[in-house]
Parts: C-alpha cells; structure tokens; sequence
C-alpha cells in the first residue's frame, strides 16, 4: 500500500512537472502572455470600490459596464472573421496599493483576463504593474495621470501600461497658459491636493510653466472639509487668480468658502473636478468665475457625435449628468476593442501593440492618439462656470 | 488686524465642532476606560441622518438637530449594549480593538450602502455674512458656535445638577462601591453612551450645514482630532474637552495662516505626542496616583 502511494506520488509529479514545463513551451513558442480562448474576451476590472477614491472609482465602473454592454449588444468585438462578446471580471481594490497588486495577480493568474481596466488612481496603478508585466497583459487606467507612470526607469514606455487621460504636465502647463494669457493673472496661489500624485504632480507643473508670480503655495489633503484659514491667509496677497487641482469633493468646499469669505478671484482647476457634483457642493450661487481643463466638456458634446451619444445613454440609464471618470472609462474600453479589431486577436500581447497604435479614434473624450510614451493626444478644452452652468468653452491648442 | 480676527472666527467654528465631538470620547472613557474609537462615525451617522430627515421629510433645523441627536443617542446605546457590555470585564486592549472594529463596520457598512460618494448637505438655512469691521461672520458660524455652547453647559448642568448625573460620577470613581449603593450600573453606563453619541449626532449635522458635503469616511480624522482634544484637555474631564475642542481648532488654524498647511495635521499629532510625554493627564486632568 505504501509503495503503491509512492509510486502515486513519483507520477504525480511527474505529471506536474511535465505541464509546468509543457505551459513554458507552449509560451515560448506562441509568444507568450495570455491567450484568449472561448467565445468572450475576458476583460479585467481593477477598480476602485471602496476606500477613499471609491467615489470616482464607481463612476468608472458605470463607465465601463455601459461600455460593455453596448458593445455586446451590438454582437460584440470582431476578432477576424467571428465576433466574440465582452466578459467583464470586476474586482475592488480598496483603493490601496496592496490590493491592487494582488487583484492584478488575480486577475492575469486565475482568471486569465486579455486585458485591464484601471485601476483609478497613480498609486494603485503603479502597484499592479510588476503582476502584468510579469504575465505580459495589457492595462488601459482611465485617470492615472502621473507623467512618469507609463514610463520605465531609462524613460522608455512601459510596454503594458497605458491611459485615457492626460498626463500631469500637459494639463498644468496648459492652466498656467491660461492663467495668464487670458485671464491676465500676474498673482497666483497655489493651493493643491498633496495626498494624491495628481494634485502634487499639476501643482508641480503648473509652477514650472507659468510666467507671473506664485504668491502663495498651500495644501490641503483628501477629505479636509475646512479651508477658511487658508483662504484667509490669500485674502491681503492682492492675488489674481488661485489654482486649485484637485478633486471636485474638496475642490468644491474652496469655492464655497472662498466665495463666502469674500474672495472674487478666478479659480482655476482641473479635470478632477469637472462634475456636476461641483456646483452642487459650492451653490450655484457661489459657482461663478470657475474654470477647469478638461478633454470632455457638456458644450463640447454638441460637435462630437461619439460624446453626444454617450451622454444620452448615461441619463437615461443613471438619471444623472455623466461626470468625465465615467467618460474616460467608457473610452479605455473602446481603445480596447479598436486594438483588438485591428490586430484581429484577443491575446494579451497583441492587445498590447495594438492599444500603442491606436490613431484618430473617435472618443467622447476627443479624437484620441497614443504616442510613443504611451499617453494620449487629444484636444483640450477649458470650460468656465456661470452660477453653476458651463456658460463658455475656451479650446486651447 | 483684521487678517487676525477673521482667523480667531475661523478657529473657534472648527474648534466648537471638535470640543462637542471630545466630550463624547471624555465622558466614555471616564466613565469605563475605554477609548470609543467608533465616536467619530456616531458624528457620521448624525450627518446622514439630517440629510435624509431634510430631504425626505422635509424637516427644518431645529426638528433635524434634535432628531438626530436622538438618533446618535440610540445607536450609541445600541453600539454599547452589542459590543462593549459583554466585554466588560475583559481586558481593556480587547474593548480598544473592538472599538476599531466597531468603526470600521460603521464606515464600511455605510459606504455599501450609500456609496462612498460625497453628498451635498441640503441647505435649510441660507447662508450670509455679516460684516463686523472687515471681519466676516456668517449666520451659520454663529448658529454653530451657539449651539456648542448651550449644548456643553447643558451637558455639564446633567452631569453636575442630577441624580443620573451623580450616578455618572459615582460609577466614575468606582463602579463596584456604586453598585454597592445600589446604583444600576449598566443603566448608567447606557446613558452616558446616550449623552456622548447625542453631542457627535448634533455635530453632525452642524458640520453638514456648515461645509454641505457629508461622505461616509467624514468621521475618520475629525474623530481622531477630537481624541487628541480630549486628551490635551485631560481625559475624564468634560471643560477640559471643550477647551481641547477650541484649542485644537486654534492650532490647526494658525498653522494654515502662515503658510505651513501641509503641517497641519501632523502638527495635531506632535501635540499629542508632547501632551503624553510632559502632561499625560492634560490641562484639567486629575493626576490619580495607582496605590498597589
């Protein structure tokens, strides 16, 4: 009985040693990554749920599953000569870097996705990228926005990182342009989100790139509900204009105060903030003089039919305007499926070089490009607030 | 000048909403020893629990304030009766973990169902300022400062004029020669978990009211300022907390004034750390010495 078990175990491993190896073969010569089977195209979700940035992470998630939906209502993405349908693989990450990671392990290791969606945010998107490299699966973020995420060390592009959005440097540089060729402003502060990447990292970009003087540069962290002493302190600096990036959930309490404690100057900020939520925190009534950068505007919609019909489809389905996360998302899973189309394969490596010649796509986010870095080109807008309605749109090139 | 006033103003509104969230944590543990950790999100309940009141039933301030203080009084005692009475003689690191367990519960479970997205407080008093030599007050800064203060006195009247009160500060001294006397102890401690919780639910909505956005982690850091308030005042004591409240608030505010806003939290936690090292008891704390 005994030699009988050990006979057991010697071709048991045996065996398993034979399909570890059989599995290295097998990737060596197919070029590797993961391979799509089946009649779906398993598409990861590394997403944001819960946790601090759980707020936009839900709005990348309607974004996504619209996205899906539609195209599997339509039959599906065409893969060579068959049309397979989209299997979303949802996952929350908790908006923390340890999670992310091993929700990337799982992701690529057991449930075998072609591909990524997210997570939100810089940090956790950078916590995921050792697990698929490693499995050489493709990941589109729809809102990491630090410039150095899709780069490597020695400044090449990650293989199997992209976005959907701009880089930091792009958009704050475009605000201080902003700053002060139309607005005139010669006396900025600053006062930026210093517990995110994006926050520091537009802060950083916009000191760099504007000609006047940076008269005050204050912070605040994710979640501060109070701003009134900080708002103070600008009060007697004879300032122009503040900069302020950051996310619409606090970025809203500073035109609140502000407006109440008697500050007129313009206020300055970027896409994270570009949600009706805003205008909603601050009051219409407070909402005056704001302006943000953004790919995707309410105003711009009317000329970009793609835009013009998502966000017909996000009231109907949300009852609700469609905020730029759910945009952006909606975006990162179409950039998929015209890589997947035009590489004629649903294999992760193929996803990969697919998604890095991605040329001219019509977006809601504009007619999106990848460059060679791996960051989208695509048209940027600034809109201006009027008591809480969009009143006008600056295209800037 | 009036730079300096418009701070004072501006540190006395967050330092009110501070002092009425530390006398929860104050009267708690000097009550039972045991740090509420889960305070902070009775606040968030409070908060949630005006917003739906307003928007559903239309409620006005003062019928939102009171209802939600006695919403944060029945899950405070509700939080009481489930997790902390059938750990009341076990050591006290286990009450302290399920306190932080307690929180968590609470976060979490409101952010599944509410999601974690921030909400705008609805507004049902109109906001305006007035202006006071240059220096600018709103009619909520003052509704908030006003109703901090009646609400600590009538909390220090209850403890110091009645007999439940004199129950409070027996169980306080020593629980068992009160149960001796025939104090019921668990009634008592409930009623404390009440008074406690009822200030945080008021704080929540007062906090709604003044910035208009509520989210389910909007408990977290206040809560914990508040804790190091209540230690700065001397833990156990109620002025003590109050004054922790104002002073803390002060602090945080003059830090954002000359330009170190990035500080501003950490410096809350050196004071914390100073405080354990040079005063452990606080401003008003009663220095016990452990007999053996």
């Amino acid at each position: 009985m005994k030699k009988s078990i050990k006979k057991f175990g010697y071709i048991m491993s045996i065996g398993v040693a034979m399909t570890v190896f059989a599995g290295c073969s097998a990737a060596k010569t197919t070029g590797q990554g993961n391979q799509a089977n089946g009649n779906t195209i398993k598409v990861g979700v590394n997403m944001e749920l819960s946790g601090a940035a759980g707020g936009y992470g839900n709005q990348q998630k309607q974004g996504i599953q619209m996205a899906a939906d539609e195209i599997n209502s339509q039959g599906g993405i065409k893969v060579g000569s068959k049309t397979e349908k989209i299997k979303l693989v949802i996952k929350d990450n908790k908006t923390s870097t340890n999670t992310s990671a091993s929700v990337a392990a799982q992701l690529v290791n057991n449930d075998k996705v072609s591909v990524i969606v997210g997570p939100a945010t810089t940090n956790d998107g950078t916590a995921q990228i050792p697990a698929t490299n490693k499995a050489k699966v493709p990941f589109v973020s729809p809102s990491a926005t630090d410039p150095d995420f899709t780069l490597q060390k020695n400044g090449k592009a990650q293989p199997y990182v992209f976005r959907a959005c701009y880089q930091n440097n792009f958009q704050g540089s475009t605000a201080a342009k902003f700053a002060a060729k139309t607005l005139k402003g010669k006396r900025v502060a600053i006062l930026a989100d210093n517990s995110t990447d994006y926050g520091t990292g537009l802060a950083k970009a916009f000191k760099n790139a504007f000609d006047g003087k940076i008269v005050a540069n204050q912070t605040f962290a994710e979640g501060d509900k109070d701003f009134n002493a900080v708002l103070t302190s600008f009060k007697n600096k004879k300032i122009d204009a503040i900069y302020a990036p950051g996310y619409y959930s606090e970025i809203g309490l500073i035109v609140k105060q502000a407006r109440q404690a008697g500050i007129n100057a313009p206020i300055i900020g970027s896409d994270g903030m570009a949600d009706p939520k805003l205008a909603q925190i601050a009051g219409n009534k407070n909402a005056n003089k704001v302006y943000y950068t953004t790919p995707f505007s309410t105003k711009a919609s009317a000329s970009n039919p793609v835009a013009k019909k998502f966000m017909a489809l996000y009231e109907k389905r949300y009852h609700a305007q469609a905020p730029t996360f759910s945009a952006l998302a909606y975006d990162s899973v179409y950039m998929i499926k015209d890589a997947i189309e035009r590489e004629k394969s649903a294999d992760s490596t193929k996803i990969a070089e697919g998604l890095a010649q991605i040329k001219g796509l019509k977006c809601v986010t504009g007619t999106t490009t990848i460059n060679k870095n791996h960051d989208p080109e695509k048209p940027i807008a600034i809109e201006q607030l009027t008591n809480g309605k969009v009143s006008n749109t600056y295209e800037s090139k | 000048m009036q730079t300096f006033f418009q701070q004072i103003i501006n540190g006395l509104s967050l330092g009110s909403i501070y002092a009425l969230l530390a006398l929860g944590y104050t009267m708690v543990y000097g009550i039972i020893k045991l740090i509420n950790f889960a305070h902070g999100d009775i606040y968030m309940l409070g908060a949630f629990w005006g917003y739906y009141s307003i928007n559903a039933w239309h409620f006005n301030f003062i019928e939102a304030l009171l209802s939600s203080m006695v919403v944060g009084a029945i899950s405070g005692v509700i939080i009481e009766y489930f997790a902390y009475r059938p750990l009341r003689h076990s050591p006290r690191i286990t009450a302290l973990i399920t306190a932080i367990g307690v929180s968590f519960f609470l976060e979490n479970g409101m952010a599944y169902l509410f999601t974690s997205d921030t909400r705008s407080f609805p507004q049902v008093i109109q906001q305006h300022n007035y202006n006071i030599g240059g220096v600018l007050i709103s009619n909520i800064q003052i509704l908030i400062l006003v109703t901090a203060c009646i609400l600590m006195v009538l909390l220090q009247l209850i403890i110091k004029r009645t007999k439940m009160g004199k129950a409070m500060r027996a169980v306080s001294v020593d629980a068992d020669a009160a149960e001796l006397v025939g104090i019921n102890i668990n009634r008592t401690i409930s009623f404390t978990f009440a008074l406690g919780s009822s200030m945080a639910g008021a704080a929540g909505v007062l906090i709604g009211l003044y910035y208009n956005s509520i989210d389910p982690l909007m408990g977290m850091t206040p809560g914990i300022k508040a804790f190091v308030a209540a230690v700065l005042g001397g833990i156990g004591s109620v002025p003590g907390a109050s004054l922790g409240g104002f002073l803390i608030g002060m602090l945080e505010t003059l830090f954002q004034s000359i330009g170190l806003s990035a500080y501003k939290d950490a410096v809350v936690y050196v004071v914390l750390i100073i405080i354990l090292l040079i005063l452990p008891a606080g401003i008003f704390g009663k220095n016990v010495k452990e007999k053996v």
